[in-house]
């Protein structure tokens, strides 16, 4: 542990930085959640304190419904793209196969193609694989939530697979093939070793895929079906209209929500840890 | 004389196993990768065949595609003056975006790492919860933050510096970028910096003494693939960003994203938006092989 | 006989799946028939494809309930966003509502069908202007939704009452001195550069490439005296007192001001030079899966106390002659929503291959 030891000067910046990066990170959500009991539709303008943003977000029907549509895909995709790019990661990092140069650039595209040229692709490609599908089979398939989460998890396959990658980049390989030795049963030895090397680096990519998911509006937009708007595309559509402070009203409640969620699940390590120190004793 | 067959057979034998470990791990590779190589081909390759095939294709006057005349006009289009001068100024821009994330996010992530357990993964959260609001919503608020009449101008302007006017200028593009794109930067540096094998550190503590030296010859170089990860993760979509610099920069100058963004929905150009996307995509995949490689990684 | 335009739609997916050149031939089996449809005929839920706060939440409720049927809205922000996703097909909407340059545009791609008339009676509450208006010629296939214009908002603490009703406030130097840095232009190529080259005295569907050059060198000198080219929030930035001149349309800039406590500041023009005049129009996809219940939806929006209702929501005027007699008095007389001389004023055209032109001299412009 001695070599985590730093001198005080760079404690000292370390930690002021800390505390500035989260500063800046949260100047304007906590800007946003004041503004949310403005009684003025102008934003900026304190307008009295009001809960008339919140009263009417439990009226407005197509704002939850959005938010459900939003919510579903990012779990859904983000599930899928971490399962998918942790694989990808492995396979890259790992080992050696036919066409693997070709995979790693394929991984690298969707993070370097434009949204709205994804948009356009994706739309098309969609509107031709539906005809075709119905030419062949006599399915009429049409855009919705599939066509949604299958373009949420084309793009987020990437950005999971770079994290992970950076994370088993140069990692020793020695336990895992120790392990593999020891086990015999390749699945034990990635559940039990390299799962929790890893596991910091998965969950970076879960968290960024759940990111882009959840504020993905342009490629949204375009394959998205009748109905199943998500909450990104409703806000843009609205900011002609200016973003009412129910939109303000929705983010602070969708924050508390995911606070809440991740309390919850701290609270359960903590109990999960407890619990293991208990039986090892 | 006689022992030197027998050390043959047992090279050709050991040569036997180990090619046979070989191809099984070609195996293994592939079938973990052929999931995700089967999704990407199917749901992003093909896709991608139409951007292409559309970037050879003309613009008809009500702006819809023709394929039947096939040229390369939308490339020729990009050798003017104005997509040269857009490049340039999104470059410029990505890449002091890229260096303050950089300068920003290592610290943190340094931070982050050398923290229990449970205390760094409630940082990381930390980090990524203000994201899961929506990001019109946070460019709206930091609209207010920066503009003549918000906060910041307030605070300056009580204490004796005068009104700060930021908000649609270059200043607020690249706060507006930063912020959007810190957590790119944090996530891979954190796992990179995170699995660092700290014996290695405190030997080179013994070898060097300095605190810098030691950084610099041994865990800077250790944390490369996160800072290169990290990099392409701010770099590219920076270049590519168009709501953050038309909301915040008042989209008085053109940029790249927004560049593309016109092709597309407003001059309805769609082979010339194509043909720049795509250029623009072997421009950057081309440079990431050439920085992998130079940070001693195969792509 | 929908197939009409499907089969201009199958152009596209020849060249990347050869296979599908077979569908065009083969895909036969469109039950739509909108020349069947009978006046207050449904056949199924609709799906409304319109601007945001565009369409009264009410008006809705009450067709839905009158029908028996369920209404599910979605919203777009720009009709080069929508376009695109109605004439790739299989969107799911039955009805849209496109302004007037990308009506001539959709009917030339085919991505809208005819309307069955006889189902739509109320087409006669229709003020003759807007029967067959220039990108409808023939008033087939559109009804017009609501219309207004694109002018400028303007504070008038600064100039005064008598603040010349000009486009100089933008271009000339020296009037635009008095609100330096505090205006805002639209993020539009063909409003902002029509809006200059209305200043200039030319029409703002030119063609020529001198008079839009015209048109762009007063942009790049207008640049360092904007505040923002902004097309979403300069209502806002002219009532918080950001900017003093916002270039926008009329409803929006309405809508901005006239909740504020000190409304009378303000006011929104069409500068004496002219302007752009623009009508959002309902008309119904070529593949609309519910086509009679999209009709039925079009009268239901054409009669009288309902066409006036939306005009009282929404604040933009109103194309429908019949409704005027239930139009609120203070929106009917509001010289920003209904303006009195509508002479200066002209509609955006598409300029077919020369609409590049104008996106680049606005890309250019701004550098």
């Amino acid at each position: 542990m001695s070599g985590r030891s730093v001198a005080p000067t760079t404690r000292w910046i370390l930690r002021s930085n800390g505390a500035i990066v989260l500063a800046f990170l949260y100047a304007p959500i906590i800007l946003l959640a004041i503004y949310s009991f403005s009684g003025s539709r102008i934003p900026g303008e304190w307008g009295g304190f009001t809960t008339e943003w919140y009263a009417r977000l439990f009226d407005d029907s197509r704002i939850q419904k959005t938010i459900g549509v939003s919510v579903r895909v990012a779990l859904v995709s983000t599930v899928i793209a971490t399962v998918l790019g942790t694989m990808s990661a492995l396979a890259l990092e790992r080992f050696k196969f036919r066409g693997r140069r070709v995979f790693d650039a394929l991984l690298y595209l969707p993070i370097i193609i434009p949204d709205v040229t994804m948009a356009v692709m994706m739309l098309m490609f969609f509107t031709q694989a539906f005809d075709l599908v119905d030419l062949l089979f006599g399915l009429g398939l049409s855009k919705g939530f599939a066509t949604i989460v299958v373009s949420h998890v084309a793009f987020n396959i990437a950005f999971v697979s770079v994290v992970v990658r950076a994370r088993i980049a140069g990692m020793d390989a020695t336990l895992e093939q120790a392990a593999a030795d020891l086990y015999a049963n390749r699945w034990q030895a990635f559940r039990y070793i390299t799962l929790p090397l890893i596991a910091p680096g998965v969950l970076g990519g879960a968290l960024l895929a759940i990111t882009l998911s959840l504020d993905d509006v342009v490629v949204t937009q375009f394959v998205a079906g009748p109905g199943s708007t998500t909450l990104p595309v409703y806000v843009f559509s609205l900011i002609r209209k200016g973003v009412t402070p129910t939109i303000n009203a929705v983010s602070v409640i969708m924050l508390l929500a995911s606070l809440t969620l991740v309390a919850g699940s701290v609270a359960l390590q903590r109990a999960n840890a407890v619990r293991g120190r208990i039986n090892s004793e | 004389m006689t022992v030197l067959p027998d050390a043959d057979v047992l090279e050709t034998a050991l040569g036997e196993a180990e090619r046979r470990e070989e191809a099984a791990q070609r195996r293994r590779g592939l079938i973990l990768a052929l999931p995700s190589f089967a999704y990407m081909i199917l749901f992003f390759a093909v896709p991608l065949v139409i951007v292409l095939v559309y970037s050879f294709a003309t613009r008809t006057s009500t702006g819809s595609t023709s394929l039947s005349d096939w040229n390369l006009d939308a490339y020729r289009k990009l050798g003017e003056p104005i997509v040269r001068n857009v490049v340039i100024r999104s470059i410029v821009l990505a890449l002091i975006t890229t260096v303050l994330c950089l300068v920003i996010a290592y610290p943190f992530a340094y931070f982050c790492a050398t923290r229990s357990v449970t205390v760094r993964n409630l940082l990381l959260v930390a980090v990524m919860i203000p994201f899961w609001t929506n990001f019109l919503v946070r460019n709206y608020a930091w609209r207010l933050l920066l503009s003549s009449g918000g906060p910041i101008s307030s605070f300056t302007e009580s204490i004796g510096l005068g009104p700060t006017e930021i908000l649609f200028t270059k200043t607020a593009v690249v706060i507006g970028l930063v912020y959007a794109y810190l957590p790119f930067m944090i996530l891979p540096l954190f796992a990179s910096i995170d699995r660092l094998d700290w014996r290695l550190v405190e030997a080179s503590r013994d070898l060097y003494a300095s605190g810098p030296a030691s950084f610099r010859k041994v865990v800077l170089p250790l944390t490369m693939p996160g800072v290169i990860a990290g990099s392409i993760l701010v770099f590219v979509p920076s270049m590519g960003a168009y709501v953050t610099p038309e909301l915040l920069g008042g989209g008085k100058e053109t940029l790249l994203g927004s560049y593309i963004v016109t092709q597309f929905l407003t001059a309805r150009n769609w082979p010339v938006g194509a043909s720049l996307s795509f250029v623009l995509m072997s421009v950057m995949l081309v440079s990431t092989i050439i920085y992998f490689r130079a940070g001693g990684k195969n792509l | 006989m929908t197939n009409r335009f499907r089969r201009t739609r199958r152009l596209m997916p020849l060249a990347v799946l050869p296979l599908l050149s077979l569908a065009a031939c083969g895909g036969g089996d469109d039950s739509s028939a909108a020349g069947d449809c009978e006046a207050g005929q449904v056949d199924g839920d609709l799906y409304l494809y319109n601007w945001s706060e565009y369409m009264d939440p009410e008006l809705l409720e009450a067709f839905a309930a009158d029908y028996g049927i369920e209404v599910i809205e979605d919203n777009y922000d720009s009709n080069e966003a929508m376009q695109p996703i109605v004439a790739a097909g299989n969107s799911g909407y039955d009805v849209i509502v496109p302004s007037d340059y990308m009506v001539s545009i959709m009917i030339e791609e085919g991505s809208i069908q005819p309307l069955n008339q006889a189902a739509i009676p109320n087409l006669s509450n229709l003020d003759p202007n807007f029967v067959k208006p220039d990108y409808d010629p023939t008033g087939e296939y559109t009804a017009a939704y609501q219309w207004g214009t694109t002018g400028i908002g303007v504070d008038l603490t600064v100039m005064g009452e008598d603040t010349p009703r000009t486009w100089g406030l933008i271009f000339d130097p020296e009037l635009a001195a008095n609100f330096d840095g505090r205006m805002t232009l639209l993020n539009d190529p063909r409003e902002t550069l029509g809006a200059a080259l209305k200043y200039l005295g030319y029409s703002l569907n030119s063609t020529s490439e001198s008079e839009l050059e015209e048109a762009k060198q007063l942009i790049v000198d207008a640049v360092p005296r904007i505040k923002a080219f902004d097309s979403d929030q300069y209502d806002e930035l002219l009532a918080s007192g950001e900017t003093l001149v916002s270039h926008g349309y009329s409803g929006n800039m309405l809508y901005g001001i006239i909740e504020l406590d000190n409304a009378d500041d303000y006011t929104y023009f069409v500068p004496d030079e002219g302007g752009t005049i623009w009508t959002d129009n309902m008309a119904i996809p070529f593949d609309a899966p519910h086509p009679c219940t999209a009709h039925t939806f079009i009268n239901f929006i054409l009669d009288a106390e309902n066409g006036a209702a939306l005009t009282n929501w929404n604040l933009y005027a109103s194309p429908n002659a019949a409704s005027e007699p239930f139009i609120d008095a203070e929106v009917l007389e509001n010289e920003i929503i209904y303006p009195s001389d509508t002479s200066k004023l002209e509609y955006i055209q598409n300029t077919g291959d020369f609409e590049t032109n104008y996106s680049d001299a606005f890309s250019e412009a701004k550098g």
